[in-house]
């Protein structure tokens, strides 16, 4: 089965693609097997964040990004997140019914997903789901996150380009938006054009920057768009282009890149080790023991991970 | 650390007629059962409500009828569905169907089960889980 969903993978099979995503997401034993064998065919997608308040206007954008992605010619994948509820692990993902146009396209590939309990606002799933529409032979993956407060801050992780969508009501007047934010966009968009306020919410980001004041390389530009008549969304593709030829030229998008790289296995051996300790330990009788015995002060809870780490086995990671 | 094994259900409400009050309510339910549930809104197509499934990996695909066009779309579902060798993904729906009409889908193996209006959300739980469990 793992050697049929690796070749479908690589031989383009959407349903096999489907496949991995799921394994990927429920953490099931193959993942690490899959991940690894397609890496060779990864490297070549451009990935696009797109965050934003609930409601922004979010996946009409990008419904409408992939008109003009598709007219280039370009393969499309988008994996639009929602957030998991967090009391019953269940979720309901509606990114999709703005994207209906585009779902018989089989140049585009769309997968929604649950944040599934991770507080980066982003699916832990999501950076491996990315090498697999990669692998999968796509050009560009646009990653649409939920915005609510720091979490999104998130994308930049994954992201070559992030694009913060901004509206003119919903009285989140710029100072208000959280700190950080702000430093993550490399292109803001005002969305909901149509509606008053717009002028101010540009003037607004457009102050912000300035406040920095230090000179910097790539200035974000504030693109204006309705989603409801297509307007600035030609100007979006563009700021888009213009921020990639920037990473290119500027020899940036290699650094990030190889910076993604360390960071990675950083992340990948994090997690090997907690988990290792994690099987040996929880519900241990020696770690009972010494819960106990930090309740009743004998020792102390220093003193005791202290203790535990040195009865840790590491030889035999678990994956 | 593996996660349990996450119940996916394609909602879609096809044909052209007006809402989908019952289709959302059904999706709350299911996502309060600690499933997820990608919903896709109204008018969708047969193919539109396929590929979506393929794509999204769902187990189960359930459709919201009321228009009566009910006799068409199943079988078109199932006929895709074929085609895309993906015919284990299970196809239920809910509406207001005529019991001679659940009869024939359910007989010919259109659909592999039906709900009324008056079925319960729990009703409905209790069988995509043990569905799924058996597929
Ligand atoms: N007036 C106006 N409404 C818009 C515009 N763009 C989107 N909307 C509306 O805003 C609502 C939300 O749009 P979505 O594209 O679903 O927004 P989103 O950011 O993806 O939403 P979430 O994924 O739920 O956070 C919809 O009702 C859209 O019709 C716009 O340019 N002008
Ligand atoms: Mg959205």
């Amino acid at each position: 089965m793992q050697q049929k969903i690796i070749e479908g993978i690589i031989n383009g099979d959407r349903r096999m693609v489907a496949r991995a995503i799921s394994l990927i997401e429920d953490e099931a034993s193959e993942k690490e097997t899959i991940l690894s064998a397609i890496f060779p065919y990864t490297g070549k997608a451009y990935c696009l964040g797109i965050t934003g308040a609930p409601g922004a206007g979010k996946s009409s954008l990008v419904d409408q990004l992939l008109v003009l992605l598709r007219r280039q010619g370009l393969r499309v994948g988008v994996i639009a997140v929602d957030p998991t509820s967090p009391f019953t692990g269940g979720a309901i993902l509606g990114d999709r019914i703005r994207m209906q146009e585009h779902a018989l396209d089989k140049a585009v590939f769309i997968r929604s997903m649950g944040t599934r309990g991770n507080l980066g606002g982003l699916s832990r799933a999501t950076k491996d789901v990315i090498q697999i529409l990669d692998a999968f032979g796509k050009d560009v993956v646009i990653i649409e996150t939920v915005g609510v407060g720091q979490s999104e801050v998130d994308i930049i992780k994954y992201a070559d380009t992030t694009v913060v969508v901004l509206t003119p009501a919903s009285g989140d007047s710029v100072q208000t938006i959280k700190a950080g934010i702000m430093e993550i966009a490399d292109v803001f968009v005002v969305n909901k054009a149509d509606l008053p306020g717009a002028d101010r919410t540009v003037s607004e980001i457009s102050m912000m920057l300035d406040l920095g004041g230090k000179k910097r390389a790539w200035r974000p530009p504030i693109v204006r768009t309705i989603t409801l008549d297509g307007s600035g969304v030609g100007e979006l593709h563009r700021a888009l282009l213009d921020h990639r030829e920037y990473l290119t030229s500027s020899g940036r998008l290699e650094k990030a890149r190889e910076d993604r790289v360390r960071r990675d296995i950083v992340d990948l051996i994090e997690y090997k080790v907690k988990s290792t300790i994690w099987r040996q330990v929880s519900g241990s009788a020696e770690f009972e023991l010494l819960v106990s015995r930090i309740m009743s002060r004998e020792t102390d809870p220093y003193a005791a991970a202290v203790q535990i780490l040195r009865s840790i086995n590491l030889n035999g990671l678990s994956p | 650390m593996r996660e349990e094994k996450k119940i996916r259900v394609l909602v879609a409400k096809p044909g052209l007629d007006g809402h989908d009050r019952g289709a959302k309510v059904v999706a709350r339910a299911l996502r309060d059962a600690g499933m997820e549930v990608v919903y896709t809104g109204l008018h969708q197509t047969a193919e539109q409500v396929v590929e979506a499934a393929i794509q999204e990996d769902v187990d189960i695909i359930g459709l919201s009828i009321l228009s009566g066009a009910h006799l068409t779309i199943f079988p078109r579902v199932c006929q895709l569905l074929r085609e895309n060798n993906a015919e284990d993904i299970i196809v239920m729906g809910g509406g207001t169907i005529p019991d001679e009409d659940i009869e024939e889908l359910i007989s010919k193996g259109f659909a592999r089960a039906l709900f009324t209006p008056g079925a319960t959300s729990a009703e409905i739980v209790g069988w995509i889980r043990k569905v799924t469990a058996e597929n």
